[in-house]
């Protein structure tokens, strides 16, 4: 009796073949341009086909023919949702090459806006992805906050997405003392914020139930789909760059590494929700040295690859010409190849630079955190129902600029 | 760290000296060069060694030197978050060779190979589904060859008449430029005009 001569006991009815949906490219829980194409049993998902590549731009191809300062602004446009995220594991790529040493100012700005990056993304994963589960107040909420952190960003560097604020050698302007005495006050009040959120959500009867054990994934999983950030801690191992690679000045900075027990949804949820918390501390430390007598000072490596200041730009002719030479051929970045990596908020968000010594990369590669996430949507997603696709979509923390490229 | 990264790299010989050919420490990185057939025999001891344990694959990626007779390098980032580091393993092949996939060691190694065939036309053995990835369905040429234009060879637009996108060839109303701002004092290659006049050039 192993049920398969039961064919001809079927009615017409009953004889149901599988069916292919497509999901997006437009659709509001797709986060962007995906298309998948479901294989659905009744409700339960077969197979899971991610195609992707709508929003392809041929990024690498374009960073091939431009010199290295007029690729940075590339790297905003590929995670939207945490710019300056991205361009720090380039300025990481180039200094790693020429060996410059950046400004402790710098580096503390740094993370500083590193850190409010974070903030920015889980502040749009947490919120959004309520959405996609059906609660419709916590984006409204959220972004509202990402408001303020936007003028923040708008305040250091004139943008508030496409920022190309992080420079290789430091970063591109100073912070003005009001500005770091504001986002100072931002950061008291924000834990309010996180608080109502939290009330919104974490013991929500509804949003627990679309997200507790959906989507789990165990310690084998992570290792045989390369995942990163929260879609590891999630599980309960406690990786992150910023502690087990420090790049910057992470090292000096005190921080919990929140991990997550059951490897679902939820636990994922909860991680971010204390990242957010995390990454206050973070901030509330970097601005207590910022004002201390150590982090006064530049915030540019004077040298080859930087621009002179302003003053000295207006009246000596060589600071002239090196700013003249700077911005037209760029400067030269000695031979060889590395790759540098960011715990960006998605995940690994890592740089492969190849350079021949000229003034444009030879070869980039970006390495995404997204596309690997998305890559095992089959997995994760296989034996879900229709409708927690989208939440798992919404943990995964997908943003198809960084996918697509 | 560069120390047991030399550690590693030595140990990495001594257990496999049929598939590595040389290996270097350089920035902090270590470097293995392999032999293209005994890529996927590497990985797994890669990952199945208790001392690498490099159970993450990070990334795949080629990159294309026209000039060699080994046309491109097909480039593997692995790391081992139980040891803490990391390895980048390279492997030159000519454009008509075949490289091994590793999806049955890795199985996030799947897209990372779409890709690399994608954008470079390297033919992977033993991929179960190795179809193009990013690009626009139904793209001819591969895109990150160094030989393939930027501007590419077809645009599209929608046509009014015929209601639907049309590909056409690429016209472009002036020629694409490509500045060069090479400085004549470091890494320009050309004799800047006037200098031909000049005892020493000729």
């Amino acid at each position: 009796m192993d049920g398969s001569k039961f064919d001809d006991a079927l009615t017409g009815e009953q004889q149901i073949r599988n069916f292919n949906i497509n999901f997006g490219p437009q659709h509001p829980a797709a986060h962007g341009v995906l298309r998948l194409v479901l294989e659905l049993d009744g409700e339960i998902v077969e197979r899971c086909d991610p195609h992707i590549g709508l929003l392809h731009r041929g990024t690498e191809k374009l960073m091939e023919s431009r010199t290295y300062l007029q690729n940075l602004p590339y790297f905003d446009r590929l995670d939207y949702v945490a710019p300056m995220n991205q361009e720090h594991a380039w300025c990481l790529a180039i200094e790693k090459l020429t060996g410059v040493e950046v400004p402790r100012r710098a580096s503390l700005i740094r993370v500083l806006y590193s850190e409010i990056g974070r903030i920015l993304n889980h502040l749009l994963n947490i919120t959004t992805q309520a959405m996609d589960v059906g609660a419709l107040t916590p984006p409204l909420w959220g972004f509202e906050e990402r408001e303020k952190l936007m003028i923040f960003y708008e305040r250091a560097c004139g943008a508030r997405l496409h920022a190309a604020y992080f420079r290789p050698g430091g970063v591109h302007q100073d912070l003005p003392p009001e500005l770091i005495d504001d986002i100072e006050e931002w950061a008291k009040d924000f834990p309010r914020v996180i608080d109502d959120i939290d009330g919104l959500l974490t013991e929500n009867r509804i949003f627990k139930q679309r997200n507790c054990d959906i989507g789990v994934v165990t310690e084998e999983d992570i290792q045989e789909w390369g995942f990163s950030g929260v879609m590891v801690r999630g599980s309960g191992m406690a990786w992150d760059l910023r502690r087990a690679q420090p790049y910057e000045c992470y090292d000096e900075f005190e921080f919990q590494i929140p991990v997550g027990k059951n490897g679902d949804c939820y636990d994922r949820y909860l991680c971010r929700m204390e990242e957010m918390r995390q990454s206050l501390h973070i901030i509330h430390q970097a601005i207590e040295k910022l004002r201390a007598p150590e982090g006064q000072g530049d915030i540019l490596a004077r040298g080859k690859i930087t621009p002179p200041n302003r003053g000295e730009m207006k009246r000596s002719m060589e600071a002239l010409i090196h700013h003249f030479k700077l911005y037209t051929e760029g400067f030269h970045v000695p031979e060889g190849e590395v790759y540098a990596a960011v715990e960006a908020p998605k995940g690994e968000f890592g740089v492969y630079l190849v350079a021949d010594g000229t003034n444009r990369p030879y070869r980039a590669k970006l390495r995404a955190p997204g596309f690997l996430h998305l890559q095992a949507m089959d997995y994760v997603a296989g034996g879900h129902q229709l409708a927690d696709v989208a939440a798992i979509i919404g943990t995964m923390d997908v943003v198809f600029g960084e996918i697509d490229r | 760290m560069s120390n047991a990264l030399k550690e590693l790299g030595a140990h990495i010989e001594a257990k496999r000296p049929d598939c590595v050919l040389s290996w270097d420490v350089t920035r902090g990185e270590l470097n293995v060069t392999v032999a293209l057939p005994n890529i996927v025999g590497l990985v797994e001891f890669l990952k199945t060694d208790a001392t690498c344990r490099f159970t993450t694959l990070v990334d795949i990626t080629g990159v294309d030197y026209p000039e060699r007779a080994k046309r491109f390098d097909v480039v593997y980032h692995f790391l081992s978050m139980y040891q803490n580091q990391r390895i980048r393993l390279r492997v030159a092949c000519r454009e008509e060779d075949m490289v091994p996939s590793i999806t049955g060691i890795h199985p996030s190694a799947n897209w990372f190979e779409r890709e690399v065939f994608d954008m470079f036309g390297i033919l992977f053995t033993g991929h179960p589904d190795l179809r193009r990835i990013l690009t626009d369905y139904g793209f001819r040429g591969y895109p990150l060859r160094k030989d393939f234009p930027t501007t590419g060879y077809t645009e599209v637009r929608y046509d009014e008449v015929q209601k639907r996108v049309v590909y056409e060839p690429v016209s472009l109303v002036q020629e694409y430029r490509q500045f060069d701002f090479m400085s004549p004092w470091e890494g320009a290659e050309y004799i800047l005009p006037g200098d031909e006049k000049t005892e020493d050039a000729k």
